[in-house]
């Protein structure tokens, strides 16, 4: 009689797990820091690094070069629609805000920020939303709609550049809070936090791929295992499905709040919008 | 397996391309061009979020005529990826015009002319 552990089953259960956890210890070897250098007394060099760092050099100037960036497909249908009356007869963006490249140069680089008229925060596309429905009479748009992602890039790259420039402003911070919060909480199946790969793993390797160290430079972002442009919301639904957790609903608080800390983390780093990442 | 992409279609669907020519052209002196379709090159095989295949849906090819010369005359295959970018070199002995066209499955038939003054 064959023993229990030669079903069929069974090896490959026993493999999967391996691999399972070869992939939440094998890490774990990364871990130990080289000790700084004490006797210096220039200030430490910032070990903040975009993901553009971490890319072989093909792929940078896939980015760097806007006449081979397919992101800038997005930034021409979003001159387009900035110029467009957003439903017939009503107003466009640049009835009010003119020349995009003056009136929002700097603009997304200092969102979330705080909306006084609704009395909560707005990320780029919540501000959007907000000055369509106050402003335009027009519907709002979903998070990935492809209207909003062009706006979003177009606005974005006015910004290129410039240090990304979270706001002070003390009503943001319990947002900010609830977002590192969220960063550090053990998630899903995997039962792994954002900080655990993207804090104390990055320039490690999960499989095959590499941790980037997360800052959330250059979004809506051109990925190319998307094949087109997407949203920060979007790249965070993935790492949440990833870690084998359930996505938080689109228009969860959760969201914001995660970007809201997101940014404050890149403060001072270049805009890149809209990047490219593998 | 890539996620299935949430992006809706924009009000109006239209063809968008980049295409970039050097500022400076000189006659005689071969010059890069480079091209970007938007384009969603389904290959008929993947499945949705719903597990339905998505239809085959690829340009098939690309052709780029300076005046009534062929410069440029491409095959596109399932494998190549959404927003095909094509680069190539064009050599202008004097004023003219680039014909790019592309064409592909359903029908699917894009030009687009630019207009070249070497010096």
């Amino acid at each position: 009689m064959r023993p229990r552990d030669a079903s069929p089953r069974g090896p490959a259960r026993a493999r999967r797990q391996a691999l399972l956890l070869s992939a939440v210890l094998l890490p774990a070897a990364l871990m130990a820091q080289p000790i700084a250098n004490t006797n210096t007394t220039a200030p430490p060099a910032d070990p903040r690094r975009s993901g553009l760092f971490f890319m072989s050099p093909a792929l940078q100037v896939l980015q760097t070069d806007d006449s081979q960036n397919p992101g800038m497909l997005w930034v021409q249908d979003g001159a387009a629609l900035w110029r467009t009356d957003a439903v017939p007869g009503g107003k466009s963006c640049a009835s009010c805000h003119g020349d995009a490249a003056q009136s929002q140069r700097g603009v997304a680089a200092r969102y979330p920020a705080w909306d006084l008229a609704s009395g909560q925060a707005l990320n780029l596309h919540g501000r959007i939303n907000a000055c369509r429905g106050r402003h335009q009479q027009a519907p709002p748009l979903a998070p990935d709609h492809a209207d909003a992602l062009a706006l979003t890039a177009y606005i974005g790259q006015q910004s290129r550049g410039l240090p990304v420039a979270p706001p002070l402003d003390a009503r943001l911070a319990p947002l900010r809070a609830q977002g590192q919060a969220l960063w550090q909480q053990r998630l899903g199946q995997l039962n792994l936090s954002c900080a655990q790969c993207h804090d104390q793993h990055a320039g490690g390797r999960l499989g095959g791929a590499l941790i980037p160290q997360a800052h959330a430079t250059g979004y809506p972002t051109y990925r190319l295992e998307w094949q087109g442009l997407g949203s920060l919301q979007r790249r965070l639904r993935g790492c949440v499905v990833g870690v084998r957790a359930e996505p938080f609903a689109a228009n969860a608080t959760e969201w914001l709040a995660l970007e809201a800390y997101l940014a404050t983390r890149a403060a001072g780093l270049p805009v890149e919008t809209p990047a490219v990442r593998p | 397996m890539a996620e299935p992409g949430p992006e809706s279609k924009p009000a109006a669907a239209r063809v968008r391309t980049l295409i970039h020519l050097p500022d400076v052209q000189r006659r005689g002196v071969p010059f890069e061009v480079r091209t970007t379709l938007g384009h969603a090159m389904e290959n008929g095989l993947r499945p949705d979020g719903l597990g339905n295949v998505v239809p085959r849906n690829l340009v098939t090819s690309f052709q780029c005529k300076l005046d009534e010369a062929l410069v440029c005359d491409v095959d596109l295959y399932p494998a190549i990826a959404a927003n095909p970018y094509l680069a190539f070199w064009v050599r202008a002995d004097g004023p003219g015009t680039l014909h790019f066209e592309w064409r592909g499955d359903n029908g699917f038939l894009h030009r687009e002319t630019r207009r070249v003054e070497p010096a």
